[in-house]
């Protein structure tokens, strides 16, 4: 009962609270000085309230100030105290129902997750910078139109697959209906007996007897075990198998034969050698093992671990047995003795030397690593082809530099190239071993960049002297080139500030950037080498255009330091990367840079101007649109400029009217019934009797049509003969002329052969219904042809042909 | 006067020496004795000429509606039964081994519209002009039932076509829209409209179950899916087209048949352009059907005859008519590709043979030589009397075009 009341109270507490909320929307209702004196404490306004009765509203605002005691403003459970609708069975009131909600109300909740703040903040923000409106959408008739065109796309590719079923039945020499008929003749007894089941218990016993031998029932031929044996193994695969496995064997008993005989042997010496050679092979294999399988290399470190660790608890090798002790007293005398003394001792000492392990080495070596660079960085560029960038890639073959790289290599740092700006993006959806290694490559590449960067800029440091040689356009190039570079940069740009957000993989950074540094102090050794390598002439420039080097904006940074720095002596002085010098001063460049990277960077800040697509070289290859065109066409007239069509389509008429015309035919025979002879000719009168004029033919279709010929060869006699369009399964005319030719009837052909001929193409039964074709036909069909054997019209040759090539195969058969 | 002797030459028969074998007289006229090329053309002429000679198609007239037959139904399970309705809602079930009528029932007030048995034979829909959908059974009531319908569904508007699914317990109506109904529920599960036009004809593609087709009366063909909630794709042609039917044995391919005198076979895929057109009829085609086989399909046309298509054929390989036909309004192959079921305005089924010179029942066997069918125009050559000559028809269909255009 109690506890009931308390909640009803709880529920006035509340009601309350919302009519003081009412209050505060609707400022002209009470008085203001009430407000404000209700905002100030929540126990005035509970007594403002005079409806209740006193007690329960001192009650009230007791629970209230103890409430408010605790700081943190605790849920009020409603209870369900008597039926309405309006109780929710959440902790949410309906009590207040029809007051509105203010947003105030709302944010309210927010003070107790600040976090949650932030992150509202942060994405308005993003709001507010993202200033692109949505599309508005489409409307219902554009949409439903897209709807239709996607499911009629579907349902064409889907009904598509039949296409290769109709051609299928389309080519066909003849089809039976209905086609999923079963084939005639006997059934096999398996077949017949399936639906039998064994009824007597003597049956069911022999059943159940062949069931758990796993004896086949239906099928009586192959047991199971034996089908999967068969499937398993050919009858070669298995003797090729048994081959092998007798081979083993044989070298097996070889070997511990072998064993057997060098154990029975003696000598000492013999074993010593044996065991000095053992552990030369184990070594190399040992190295190998380091190369090809780092894995199980290790594995054998362990083992050698543990056998020191063994040595270090025996003491055994420690000179302090029966043997060493007679030994030690000899000693004195014997040098031989001293000498096993001291092998025995180096043996020790060989075994319980610490092994070096690589992974501690590696962290060593990369904090040294901090300090010193890797001396590849500072070698002289080993081009072997200056235009070929993947012949620089090779560097990264080499064993050394991979281990230095290995160490030195970044597992955040974004592979950062040019000319594959695509490659960045991909390499993140790689796995995380193919990242690895790409950040070795581009780690290198990087460097090879940096130092390709150097170059140019010297390039750039002197055009003065260029300008000299050459004249404005390659000047003009070299500007160009510089516009790419900064179209590049700020593209780099971008990907610097997210490398920025990585702190783990700062300290990495900050060596490459010791390389960086590095390499503006290097040795001008391949400076002479750059200048006159773009002093050629333009070729290469325009080459190098995709490789152009990434610069990020700590480079630019760094540039203008070392400019600074460097710029007077980069020729005179060669400076080492070991030298303290550098070291110092990278050391403090370090510091800065882990500065910087600590402030948040703003991308506005950075981003002077827009990410540009990165211009093509304005090469003298690419020809403009209009030019093109017109050239074409002067191209096209040169090339048919000896062509007269119309003087040639007259010339051909006329040919055609000659060709038509009657010839005369001379029938003269020399030397019939006077003399005949070399340079005697024939008569006259001879000639004009025996020359044939044959009716002029009737005139032609085309005689008055001038701009048309019209051939004569057609005969409309024939013609209604002919077949006006290619039957359908054959493609070109000569194939139809070839099966139309040959005959068909009983004289010609052999009563085998007539009956094939002319064999329906649709075959039904009478008083058969013949189905739609099935969706099982579909599947059925991509497996196997089931209509039969398609015309085959390519070869030439006719069935009997046909049958005396099988006859020929049998004899071959037979001969073999 | 001159008589005439029959001579002949002795050095035709006489030896010269006694050794000599006997000489043999011989007719060396190449008339007499072609090659085999003319030979066998000979050969396949008269094979097409005896076709012709033996072809006696018309089988049976069924006669008892007293009203022109507006629809028919084939059993798919049963040859030998068929139903047709009539257009004064008078529905019967023929018996056609036994050439009669088992089974008559007033289905619907006015034309019965459309017709479909369901795919397991026992029952059977129809639709008529009094907006109702009505199932009934196969089966003939005994003794003293009345003929109720096992299910009435009352439409919103008349029902022109109706067609089952294949497979499954839906069937499809069209009237105003395409609606697509449970056959356990008593409103559409779905329906299709495309624009506010009637529709007259609707078929599911007995291959792909879930694809329909529907003709519309505004020059227009329709594609649905059942699965989808939009129709598929619209063809809008020159003239509007009465019937349409898919080919059983080619998931993709229909042909309508058109009021301008010709039938159109569309590839589904592509229905930009007709693949091919059947032309022959002089007047508006009202029904067509396929042959089970899917080689060829049948026509019912409004200038009193029916015309048997090759599928890939621009002409037809058959013409039937009988004097006493008028206006044929509904056609069905059976199932089993040897008959055709022609209903038509004078009350009358008929039944024909789907190949005309076949010989049903016990046949001897002969040999024809049809190889050369292709090259000998006889059999295309098919005198019909008393229809429109071509040059007649152009000129009506050139008419009806210019109308047209002057009308929209």
């Amino acid at each position: 009962m109690a506890k009931s009341k308390a909640a009803r109270k709880s529920g006035e507490t509340m009601k309350m609270k919302s009519s003081r909320e009412m209050v505060v929307q609707g400022m002209d209702d009470e008085d203001e000085e009430e407000l404000q004196c209700a905002l100030a404490d929540d126990i005035i306004s509970a007594s403002e309230d005079e409806g209740g009765s006193d007690d329960e509203r001192k009650h009230c605002k007791l629970l209230e100030a103890i409430s408010s005691l605790g700081g943190k403003k605790r849920k009020k459970l409603t209870e369900r105290s008597e039926a309405s609708i309006q109780v929710s069975e959440f902790t949410v009131n309906a009590e207040g129902e029809g007051d509105k909600i203010n947003l105030s109300d709302l944010i309210g909740t927010l003070d107790k997750t600040p976090s949650a703040l932030i992150k509202t903040k942060k994405q308005l923000k993003n709001l507010q910078h993202n200033q692109s409106t949505l599309e508005t959408p489409l409307t219902r008739k554009e949409t439903e139109r897209i709807q239709r065109e996607v499911a009629f796309e579907k349902t064409s590719k889907e009904v598509s697959r039949w296409q290769s079923v109709v051609l299928q039945n389309q080519k066909a020499e003849q089809l039976v209906f209905p086609l999923n008929q079963e084939p005639s003749g006997p059934k096999r007894i398996e077949q017949v007996v399936a639906g039998w089941k064994a009824q007597t218990p003597l049956e069911q016993e022999i059943f159940s007897l062949l069931r758990m031998n796993k004896q086949p029932l239906h099928d009586p031929v192959l047991t199971p075990t034996e089908e999967a044996s068969l499937r398993a193994m050919s009858l070669e695969e298995a003797k090729i198998r048994r081959a092998e496995l007798q081979k083993a064997r044989v070298l097996q008993s070889y070997y511990e034969a072998k064993a057997k005989r060098e154990r029975k042997i003696k000598s000492k010496k013999y074993h010593r050698v044996q065991k000095k050679v053992m552990r030369k092979e184990y070594l190399k294999q040992f190295d190998e093992m380091v190369k090809t399988d780092p894995a199980a290399a290790l594995e054998e470190l362990k083992k050698m671990e543990l056998s020191r660790m063994k040595e270090r608890m025996s003491l055994k090798h420690q000179n302090s047995g029966k043997w060493a002790k007679s030994k030690a007293i000899m000693a004195k005398y014997d040098d031989g003795a001293r000498k096993a003394m001291q092998k025995q001792l180096e043996v020790n000492k060989d075994l319980t030397l610490k092994l070096v392990i690589p992974a501690d080495e590696d962290e060593e070596d990369e904090e040294e690593s901090a300090e010193t660079l890797p001396d590849f960085v500072n070698d002289a560029e080993h081009i072997l082809d200056q235009v070929n960038p993947w012949m620089r890639g090779k560097l990264s073959t080499d064993p050394m530099v991979q281990e230095e790289s290995n160490r030195l290599d970044p597992p955040v740092v974004r592979p950062r190239e040019l000319g594959t700006p695509g490659e960045g993006r991909d390499d993140q959806e790689e796995d995380e071993e193919q990242m690895e290694e790409t950040e070795e490559e581009a780690l290198l590449r990087g460097f090879e960049e940096r130092r390709k960067l150097r170059q140019t800029e010297d390039v750039e440091v002197a055009p003065m002297s260029m300008e000299e040689n050459d004249d404005g356009k390659k000047a003009e190039i070299l500007e160009i080139s510089d516009d790419n570079e900064e179209a590049v940069e700020i593209s780099d740009d971008e990907e610097a500030v997210e490398i920025s957000d990585d702190e783990a993989g700062l300290s990495k950074f900050t060596s490459l950037f010791h390389g960086l540094v590095n390499n503006h102090m290097e040795p001008p050794a391949d400076q002479p080498k750059a200048g006159p390598g773009v002093g050629q002439g333009e070729s290469p420039a325009l080459l190098e255009e995709g490789l152009v080097r990434v610069r990020t904006l700590e480079d630019v940074e760094l540039l203008s330091q070392d400019v600074s720095a460097s710029d007077p002596a980069p020729l005179t002085t060669t400076q080492t990367p070991g030298t303290e010098e550098t070291d110092t001063q990278s050391a403090t460049q370090q510091a800065d840079k882990k500065r910087k990277r600590k402030k948040m960077i703003d991308p506005n800040e950075v981003l002077t101007k827009e990410a540009k697509v990165i211009k093509m070289p304005l090469a003298p290859t690419a020809v403009e649109d209009v030019e093109g065109k017109e050239e074409q066409r002067v191209i096209i007239k040169e090339a048919f400029a000896g062509d007269d069509v119309i003087s040639d389509f007259l010339k051909d008429k006329r040919k055609q009217e000659e060709a038509g015309r009657p010839k005369v035919i001379d029938l003269t025979l020399p030397g019939w019934g006077e003399w005949g002879g070399l340079g005697l000719q024939p008569s006259r009168s001879k000639r004009k009797r025996f020359r044939v004029k044959v009716a002029p033919p009737p005139p032609r279709q085309d005689q008055k049509l001038p701009n048309i010929i019209i051939s004569e060869k057609r005969d409309s006699s024939i013609a209604a003969h002919q077949v006006c369009q290619l039957p359908f399964p054959f493609e070109n005319p000569t194939q139809f002329e070839r099966t139309i030719r040959s005959p068909v009837g009983r004289t010609w052909n052999t009563q085998n052969t007539v009956q094939k001929i002319t064999a329906p193409k649709v075959v039904t039964q009478l008083g058969a219904i013949i189905e739609p074709i099935a969706r099982e036909y579909l599947i059925k069909d991509n497996r196997q042809a089931v209509t039969g054997p398609s015309i085959n019209l390519e070869s030439d040759q006719g069935p009997q042909k046909k049958r005396r090539s099988q006859q020929k195969k049998k004899h071959k058969r037979k001969k073999n | 006067m001159k008589v005439k002797v029959l001579s002949r030459n002795p050095d035709d028969y006489v030896r010269e020496t006694k050794l000599d074998i006997q000489r043999v007289p011989r007719n060396y006229d190449p008339s007499l004795h072609p090659f085999e090329v003319p030979r066998e053309y000979t050969r396949a002429l008269n094979a097409t000429k005896l076709e012709r000679v033996f072809a006696k198609p018309f089988l049976a007239s069924l006669d008892g509606h007293r009203d022109g037959v507006n629809c028919m139904a084939k059993h798919p399970k049963s040859l030998s039964t068929m139903l047709s309705g009539s257009c004064d809602g008078e529905l019967k079930v023929w018996n056609l081994t036994k050439r009669e009528c088992v089974r008559t029932l007033q289905a619907h007030e006015g034309f019965v519209r459309g017709m479909v048995v369901r795919f397991c034979g026992t029952s059977f829909f129809t639709v008529g002009d009094d907006k109702t959908i009505k199932q009934w059974k196969m089966e003939t009531p005994g003794y003293g039932e009345e003929e109720e319908p096992l299910n009435t569904i009352l439409g919103k508007s008349v029902f022109t076509s109706i067609d089952h699914h294949q497979k499954e317990g839906v069937f499809v109506t069209c009237g105003q829209q395409v609606d697509i109904w449970d056959e356990q529920r008593s409103s559409p599960i779905r329906s299709f409209s495309w624009g506010v036009d009637s529709f007259s004809c609707v078929r599911f593609n007995p291959v792909e179950t879930e694809l329909l087709a529907s003709c519309a009366s505004d020059r227009s063909i329709v594609l649905y899916d059942m699965r989808e909630a939009t129709p598929l794709k619209k063809v809008i042609m020159n003239m509007r087209s009465n019937t349409l039917c898919w080919n059983p044995m080619e998931a993709y391919n229909f042909t309508c048949s058109n009021e301008d005198y010709n039938l159109y076979t569309y590839d589904m895929r592509y229905l930009d352009k007709p693949f091919t057109v059947h032309m022959d009829h002089v007047s508006a085609v009202l029904d067509v059907d396929y042959s089970p086989t899917g080689k060829e399909f049948v026509s019912a046309s409004f200038d009193k005859t029916i015309r048997i298509f090759p599928k890939d054929s621009g002409h037809s390989r058959e013409v039937y008519h009988t004097k006493r036909m008028q206006h044929v309004i509904s056609i069905k192959w059976s199932s089993d590709n040897k008959y055709i079921l022609s209903a038509s305005d004078e009350m009358n089924i008929r039944l024909w043979k789907a190949n005309a010179a076949e010989k049903l029942g016990l046949v001897r066997q002969t040999v024809l030589f049809l190889s050369f069918t292709s090259s000998v125009r006889t059999s295309s050559n098919l005198q019909v009397p008393g229809i429109k000559s071509n040059v007649m028809k152009e000129r009506w269909i050139s008419e009806q075009c210019r109308m047209l255009t002057i009308n929209r």
